[in-house]
C-alpha cells in the first residue's frame, strides 16, 4: 500500500482514524449506563441516609437537571459544532417543551390548587371561567407529549424554512433567533397569553397518577432522563458519523461549494435545525417535572447564550464535550450560587472570554491534544 | 322651624347686599389683612351660621369678586380662624391673634378657644370660592391655576356668574379659551334652550377631551329617551361633537409620531454605535448596552458631583455630562477592543461570545460599585415640561432635547466618517484590511479608535437615556435587541440605513403600541423584519456588488 | 418546478433538486450552452451588456480578457448565483438555466470550480470526493447512504487521474495551493458534468503543475464539454480548441488562438490603452 494510504472501512466509507477510539466510546458509555441505571438508583433509593454511599434526592435533582441541560448542548452541538449555525434562542424550545408537559402537569393537579377548583390557580386568579381553546386535550398524557414534539419542532421548522430561504447566516441569524427568544418571553410575560403570566406553572402535584415529589417518581425521572441522554448520544453519533454528518460539515466549513456539488443546504439545515429543536423540547419536559417549576424567565436570551457557553467550553463538534460541558458549568453555577453568589456572574463572564480566547477547542480538544 | 320662602329671599338679600357692602370696602382696603374689610355679618355667618347659611355665606363672598374675602376664607380653610363663646371670631396663627370682628390684634390668646368646624361639604364650597376670587387675581399664574381647577370640576351655576365676569375682564388667551369652555359646560346644563344652543355652539372651538365627554352627553339617552329634548341643539351638538373628535384625533396622531420620532432617535442613538463597529468592522458587540449604560452611569456620576459642588450651577450638569459620557465609554470600548476584541477579528461567532461574557463582567461591576437599585438622574430645570399643543396633549422639552441631540450627533459622525482621516482610515481599513495596511494604514491603532468612537457614541446614547427613564444595571439589556433589530434592518456600511431603520422602527412600534399593546407590537416588528429579510437579506441600505459571502 | 419541457432525448424526470438524472442534456443540435443577449448590471455598473455566445458539446474553450471583463459574471449567470437582467441561457436544448437554482444547475450536469479553491478543509480528501459524487442528494438518501464498491471504485479511479492517491486519508485544508486546485478538479469530475466552468484553474501552480493541468484537461475535452478562464496565454494557447476574448461585458473577439492573437481589436484592448 503507498505510504500514507488509510485503510478504508466499506461500510461508511470514513477512514478509519476517525473511529480510532470506537471501543473507548463503548466503554465510556457502559460505564455511564452502569452509573445511570444501577449505581444512582441503588444509592438514593435502597442505601439508607447516613450511609456514606448514599446519595441524597438532592444530587439526584441536581444531576438529573444537569442532564437535561446536557441534552440541550447536545442539541447545540448538532447545529453549531457540526453545522456552523450559532443560535442564541435555544432555550425557547426548550422552553415550549417545559410548558407543554407543565400544561399536562398543571391539569393532573386536579381539584388540589389553592382555589380547589377545575382550573389551575392562575386562570381562576385572572378570572376565566374555561380553558382557552389551547389548552383542550392537555388533560391527556400522549397529547401533552405529542405537543413537545411537536411545538418546537413546527416552530423551529416554519422559522428555520423562511430564516434559512433567505440565506440569513452568521451573525445576522444569531440575533435573530435571540429577538425571537425574547419576543417570545415577553409574550409568556403577559397574563393574558394563559401560560401564567410570570409567574408561569408550578406546584405539580403528580405525574401519570404517580406523586411528583415521591422518591420513586423522581428516580424514574432522573433514569428517564439518562436514558435519553444516552438515546440521544448514539443518534447524534450516528447522524454525524454518516455521510449526512459530513455534508453538515461541509455546509459549516464551505457552503457555497456544497450548493455547487448539487446539495440544497436548506432542506439539510432544516432538517439538524428542526432535529435539534425537537430534542430541545424534549429536554425541557423531562425537565420541568424535576424541577417542578416553568415560567417565562427559561426564554430569556441571557438563557439561551449561555447553552453556546457549555458547548463552546466542552468543545464543539465532537458531541461528547458539549455534554461535558454542561455538567461542568451548571456544577460550577451550582456551587458559586451557593457559596459566592455575588461573584457568579463574574465566573460566568470570565468564563465566556477566556475559552473564546484561549481554549477554542473546548475541554474536548485538550484531552485530544493530550492523546494525539 | 323651616323657613318660607319670603324668608329665605329675604336672608339672601341679605346676604347680597352684605356682599355688596364688602365689594365697595375692598375697593377700598384691598391690603388689609384677613377679613378687615369683609362685612363682620358675612363673617358672623361663617363662624356661627348654620351649614346653610355658611354655604351661603361662601358663595356670595367668592362671587363677590372681591379680593380681601380671600386670605380670610384661606384662613377658614386652612383651620386659622377660631371662636370664642358666642361673638368673637378670632384669626389664631401661633401666638397671634386677631380679632377678625374689629380687625385689633388680640394679646395674650383667650381662653376657650374653639376651631371652626369644616366639614367636606364646607371645604369644598370654600374652594370653589377661593377659585371664583382667583380668577379675578393680579397674578397670571394664580388666575391660570384657578381656571384649570375650575375646568376639571367646582364649577356650577353658582360659580357662573364669577366667571362670566371673569371671562369678560380676561386678556389672556390661554385662560379665556379655558373660561370659555367652562362656562359652556356650565351653560349646558341651563334651562335656557338659547343658552344651551350657545353653549353647544361655543364647545365646538374646543380641544379638551372632556369636551367629548359633555357633548356625548348631550347626546345621551335615558330609558330610550333623549335627554336634551330640543332637536336643534341635539343637531348642534353632534356637528360641534364631529369637530371636536376630528381635532381630538389629530392631536392623538401629532402626538403618536411625536412620540415615534421620539423612540426612534433614542434607537438612533443606541445603534448608531453597533452599526459604527459591526457595519464597518464586523464586530458583533453583545456588550454594547452595557456601553450605554456606563454613559448613563456617567451621567450619573456627573451630577453628583455638580450637587456636591456646583450646587448652583446644577442646571449646566448636563453640558458637561455629554463629553464626560462619551470619554468614559470610549476608553472602556478602548480597552475591551485592546483586550479581547482584537484576538477575535474574522470570527464574529466567537466574539459575540466574548462580548457576551463582557456584558457580564460589566453589569456585575456596576452593580457591585453603585449596587443593584436603580439610581436618580434628575433633569435640569430646562429639561422639564413641555409643548403643550393641546388640551393634555404635551410635547416634553426632554425629547425634543433628545431628538435635536441625535440630529446633531449624528452630523458629527458623518463628519467624522467622512471629512476626517480617522474616517477615511476606517473606511480602507473596512473595504481592505490588507491593501490598508500595505498602504501604510496603522490597522490597529484604527480598529482601536474606530471601536472607541462608536462606544462614545454609545455613551451618548446612555446620557440621553438617563434624562427620561430608569438608569440601573440592566439599562443596556434593554435596548441591545432594539439596537440589533436596527442594525439588520438598516443594513451595513451605511448611516442612511441606520437613521431610515431607527426612525421606521421607532414610528412603526408606537402605531403598533397603540393598535395592540407594546408586547404584540414587538412581536410583530420582529416578525416583519424576518420577512422583510427574506426579501432583501442585506437590509434597506447596503454594500452591493460581488462580496465575499460570510 | 423545474419548467422544462418534454422533447426528444431531453431528460423528464422532474428534476427536483437533488434527485440523479438518468439522461444527460439534450445535445442534438451540438450545442452544449447557449447565452444570448445576457445583460447584467450592479448598481449601474454594467457587468455583462448583451452578451451572446455558444459553448459546443465537447469543445474546450478558453475565455480570456482583462480584469472586470465579465468572466467570472458570465459564470455566475451560467451556474445560477447571479439571475440576468436580460437575454437567456440554455443547457442544452431545454434546460433554461435562468429559472433553476445553484443545486439543481450543478445536478443537472453543470460543474464549476472557483477562483480559489473551495474544497471541504475538515474533510480528508477522500470524503471531499465521496460527498462530490454523483448521487441522490435529497436528505433521507443522504443519511442512508452507504459506500458500496461501485462508489468507491470510481473515487479510487479520479483520485488517480488527480493524483492524489497518496494523500486519501488527509485533510484537504493540509493539502498545497495545486493539491487543492486539483482535488477541487476532481470533486467535479465525481459529479459526473456535462460542462465544466474553470476559473483561473491554475492560478498559483508551479510550471510543472501547469504543465499537469493542461495534460489532464486536453484528456478530458470530448468527453466532457470545459470552459476555462484563464490569465497564462501559453496555457491558454496549449489547451484551447478555441478562444473567446471577453471586453466590458461583451464578447470581443472569438476563433483559434491565432486568430483571436492577430484580431486588431483585440491587440488594442490587451496591449493598447
Amino acid at each position: 500500500m503507498p505510504v500514507g494510504f488509510v485503510p478504508l472501512n466499506l461500510r461508511t466509507g470514513t477512514p478509519n482514524f476517525a473511529r480510532l477510539s470506537a471501543s473507548a466510546t463503548w466503554v465510556a458509555l457502559g460505564v455511564a449506563a452502569l452509573l445511570i441505571f444501577v449505581v444512582f438508583p441503588v444509592c438514593n433509593l435502597l442505601v439508607p441516609p447516613g450511609s456514606a454511599l448514599h446519595i441524597s434526592d438532592y444530587w439526584i435533582t441536581l444531576f438529573g437537571k444537569i442532564m437535561c441541560y446536557a441534552i440541550v448542548a447536545l442539541a447545540m452541538d448538532l447545529i453549531w459544532g457540526y453545522t456552523g449555525i450559532l443560535s442564541l434562542g435555544h432555550g425557547l424550545f426548550f422552553a415550549l417543551g417545559g410548558y407543554a408537559m407543565g400544561m399536562y402537569l398543571m391539569r393532573s393537579i386536579g381539584h388540589e390548587g389553592v382555589y380547589q377548583s377545575d382550573l389551575p390557580d392562575f386562570m381562576v386568579f385572572l378570572d376565566w371561567k374555561a380553558y382557552p381553546w389551547y389548552w383542550r386535550y392537555t388533560d391527556h398524557f400522549w397529547y401533552a407529549a405529542l405537543l413537545v414534539v411537536l411545538v418546537p419542532g413546527l416552530l423551529a421548522f416554519v422559522f428555520g424554512y423562511f430564516a434559512f430561504r433567505s440565506r440569513i447566516k452568521g451573525v445576522y441569524f444569531s440575533i435573530i433567533t435571540q429577538a425571537l427568544t425574547y419576543a417570545a418571553m415577553l409574550l409568556f410575560f403577559r397574563n393574558d397569553t394563559g401560560f401564567g403570566g410570570n409567574n408561569g406553572f408550578t406546584d405539580f402535584k403528580r405525574i401519570l397518577g404517580f406523586p411528583i415529589t415521591a422518591p420513586s417518581t423522581r428516580m424514574a425521572l432522573f433514569v428517564l432522563t439518562g436514558f435519553a441522554l444516552l438515546a440521544f448520544l448514539l443518534i447524534g453519533r450516528a447522524i454525524v458519523d454518516s455521510k449526512l454528518g459530513r455534508v453538515l460539515t461541509a455546509i459549516r466549513d464551505a457552503e457555497t461549494r456544497v450548493m455547487f456539488s448539487g446539495y440544497n443546504p436548506l432542506y439539510f439545515k432544516l432538517f439538524i435545525w428542526t432535529l435539534s429543536a425537537v430534542i430541545c423540547g424534549i429536554a425541557g419536559a423531562l425537565y420541568v417535572p424535576q424541577v417542578g417549576i416553568i415560567n417565562p424567565s427559561e426564554m430569556s436570551p441571557a438563557n439561551s447564550i449561555e447553552i453556546a457557553i457549555w458547548t463552546a467550553v466542552g468543545g464543539r463538534g465532537t458531541l461528547i464535550g458539549p455534554v461535558i460541558g454542561a455538567a461542568v458549568v451548571n456544577l460550577g453555577k451550582s456551587w458559586f450560587t451557593q457559596t459566592l453568589p455575588e461573584y457568579w456572574l463574574f465566573a460566568l463572564g470570565l468564563l465566556f472570554i477566556l475559552v473564546t480566547l484561549f481554549l477554542p477547542r473546548g475541554i474536548a480538544g485538550l484531552w485530544k491534544r493530550r492523546t494525539s | 322651624m323651616p323657613w318660607g320662602r319670603a324668608e329665605l329671599n329675604a336672608f339672601t338679600r341679605r346676604i347680597v347686599a352684605a356682599a355688596r357692602r364688602l365689594g365697595l370696602l375692598c375697593a377700598v382696603a384691598l391690603a388689609m389683612p384677613a377679613g378687615a374689610a369683609v362685612a363682620p355679618e358675612a363673617i358672623r355667618d361663617l363662624a356661627f351660621g348654620d351649614g346653610d347659611a355658611r354655604s351661603k355665606a361662601i358663595a356670595t363672598l367668592g362671587a363677590s369678586g372681591d379680593l380681601a374675602a380671600l386670605p380670610l376664607l384661606q384662613a377658614v380653610l386652612d383651620g386659622d380662624v377660631k371662636t370664642v363663646g358666642e361673638d368673637r371670631v378670632l384669626l389664631v396663627k401661633g401666638d397671634d391673634a386677631t380679632d377678625l370682628l374689629t380687625g385689633k390684634a388680640v394679646k395674650p390668646v383667650p381662653e376657650g378657644v374653639e376651631d371652626l368646624t369644616v366639614n367636606n361639604r364646607m371645604r369644598r364650597e370654600l374652594g370653589t370660592a377661593l377659585a371664583a376670587l382667583k380668577l379675578v387675581s393680579p397674578e397670571r399664574a394664580t388666575r391660570l391655576a384657578a381656571a384649570k381647577e375650575l375646568q376639571n370640576g367646582g364649577a356650577d351655576e353658582d360659580t357662573l356668574p364669577a366667571i362670566s365676569a371673569a371671562l369678560a375682564k380676561e386678556a389672556d388667551p390661554e385662560i379665556k379659551g379655558m373660561l370659555a369652555l367652562t362656562q359652556a359646560a356650565v351653560q349646558l346644563a341651563s334651562t335656557d334652550r338659547t343658552t344651551r344652543l350657545a353653549a353647544v355652539k361655543a364647545l365646538a372651538q374646543s380641544d379638551a377631551g372632556a369636551t367629548k365627554t359633555l357633548l356625548l352627553g348631550v347626546l345621551d339617552r335615558k330609558a330610550g329617551q333623549f335627554v336634551e329634548a330640543d332637536a336643534e341643539v341635539r343637531a348642534e351638538a353632534e356637528r360641534s361633537l364631529k369637530a371636536v373628535e376630528s381635532r381630538l384625533s389629530t392631536g392623538e396622531m401629532a402626538a403618536r409620531i411625536f412620540s415615534g420620532i421620539s423612540l426612534g432617535t433614542i434607537l438612533l442613538l443606541a445603534a448608531l454605535g453597533l452599526a459604527i463597529t459591526y457595519g464597518l468592522m464586523g464586530v458583533i458587540n453583545m456588550a454594547h448596552g452595557e456601553l450605554i449604560m456606563i454613559g448613563a452611569y456617567a451621567t450619573y456620576v456627573v451630577q453628583n458631583l455638580f450637587r456636591k459642588y456646583f450646587p448652583g450651577a446644577f442646571d449646566a450638569y448636563l453640558v458637561c455630562a455629554i463629553p464626560v459620557a462619551f470619554a468614559v465609554a470610549a476608553v472602556v470600548g478602548m480597552v475591551l477592543e485592546r483586550t479581547v476584541i482584537r484576538w477575535l477579528y474574522g470570527r464574529p461567532l466567537e466574539t459575540l461570545l466574548a462580548t457576551w461574557g463582557l456584558s457580564l463582567v460589566l453589569i456585575q461591576s456596576v452593580r457591585t460599585i453603585f449596587g443593584a437599585q436603580n439610581v436618580q438622574v434628575e433633569n435640569p430645570s430646562w429639561m422639564s415640561g413641555g409643548i403643550e399643543i393641546m388640551t393634555g396633549v404635551v410635547l416634553p422639552w426632554s425629547r425634543i432635547a433628545i431628538i435635536a441631540f441625535a440630529a446633531g450627533v449624528l452630523v458629527l459622525m458623518w463628519l467624522t466618517l467622512t471629512r476626517t482621516r480617522l474616517g477615511l482610515f476606517v473606511r480602507a481599513v473596512t473595504q481592505n484590511r490588507a491593501m490598508a495596511s500595505s498602504l501604510g494604514v496603522p490597522t490597529a491603532r484604527v480598529d482601536m479608535l474606530a471601536f472607541g468612537l462608536g462606544s462614545g457614541v454609545a455613551g451618548l446614547a446612555g446620557c440621553a437615556l438617563s434624562q427620561i427613564g430608569n438608569v440601573g444595571p440592566d439599562l443596556g439589556q434593554s435596548y441591545i435587541v432594539d439596537s440589533f433589530m436596527v442594525v439588520v434592518l438598516g443594513g451595513v456600511g451605511q448611516l442612511a440605513g441606520t437613521v431610515y431603520a431607527a426612525l421606521g422602527l421607532g414610528i412603526v412600534n408606537k402605531f403598533l403600541e397603540a393598535w395592540q399593546g407594546a408586547v404584540l407590537a414587538k412581536i410583530a416588528v420582529l416578525v416583519f423584519i424576518i420577512i422583510f429579510i427574506q426579501k432583501r437579506p442585506q437590509g434597506m441600505f447596503a454594500l452591493k456588488g460581488r462580496t465575499v459571502e460570510a | 418546478m423545474s419548467g422544462m419541457l418534454t422533447s426528444g432525448a431531453s431528460d423528464t424526470s422532474g428534476g427536483i433538486g437533488g434527485r440523479v438524472l438518468t439522461d444527460g442534456v439534450d445535445i442534438s443540435h451540438r450545442g452544449i450552452l447557449y447565452l444570448e443577449g445576457i445583460s447584467v448590471s450592479f448598481d449601474g455598473f454594467k457587468a455583462l451588456n448583451d452578451l451572446s455566445l455558444t459553448i459546443d458539446a465537447g469543445e474546450l474553450r478558453c475565455v480570456i480578457g482583462p480584469n472586470g471583463a465579465g468572466k467570472t459574471t458570465m459564470m455566475d449567470v451560467v451556474t445560477g448565483k447571479t439571475r440576468p437582467d436580460l437575454g437567456t441561457a440554455y443547457f442544452g436544448q431545454t434546460i433554461d438555466l435562468t429559472r433553476l437554482s445553484e443545486p439543481e444547475i450543478a445536478d443537472r450536469g453543470i460543474g464549476r470550480k472557483f477562483q480559489k479553491p473551495t474544497v471541504f478543509t475538515n474533510h480528508t480528501v477522500f470524503e471531499n470526493l465521496e460527498l462530490a459524487r454523483k448521487a441522490d442528494k435529497r436528505v433521507w438518501p443522504t443519511l442512508t447512504a452507504r459506500l458500496d464498491s461501485t462508489a468507491h471504485g470510481r473515487i479510487m479511479a479520479v483520485l488517480e487521474t488527480i493524483k492524489l492517491a497518496p494523500e486519501a486519508g488527509r485533510l484537504a485544508g493540509l493539502l498545497s495551493h495545486g493539491q487543492k486546485q486539483w482535488l477541487e478538479i476532481g470533486m467535479l469530475l465525481m459529479q459526473e458534468p456535462q460542462l465544466l466552468l474553470l476559473d483561473e484553474p491554475v492560478a498559483g501552480m508551479t510550471d510543472d503543475e501547469t504543465m499537469r493541468s493542461a495534460e489532464l484537461f486536453r484528456s478530458l475535452a470530448g468527453d466532457y464539454t470545459l470552459v476555462v478562464v484563464e490569465h497564462d496565454m501559453d496555457f491558454v494557447a496549449r489547451i484551447a480548441d478555441r478562444v473567446t476574448v471577453l471586453h466590458e461585458g461583451h464578447v470581443l473577439a472569438e476563433g483559434s488562438m491565432q486568430q483571436v492573437q492577430e484580431n486588431e481589436q483585440v491587440i488594442e484592448v490587451f496591449l493598447g490603452r
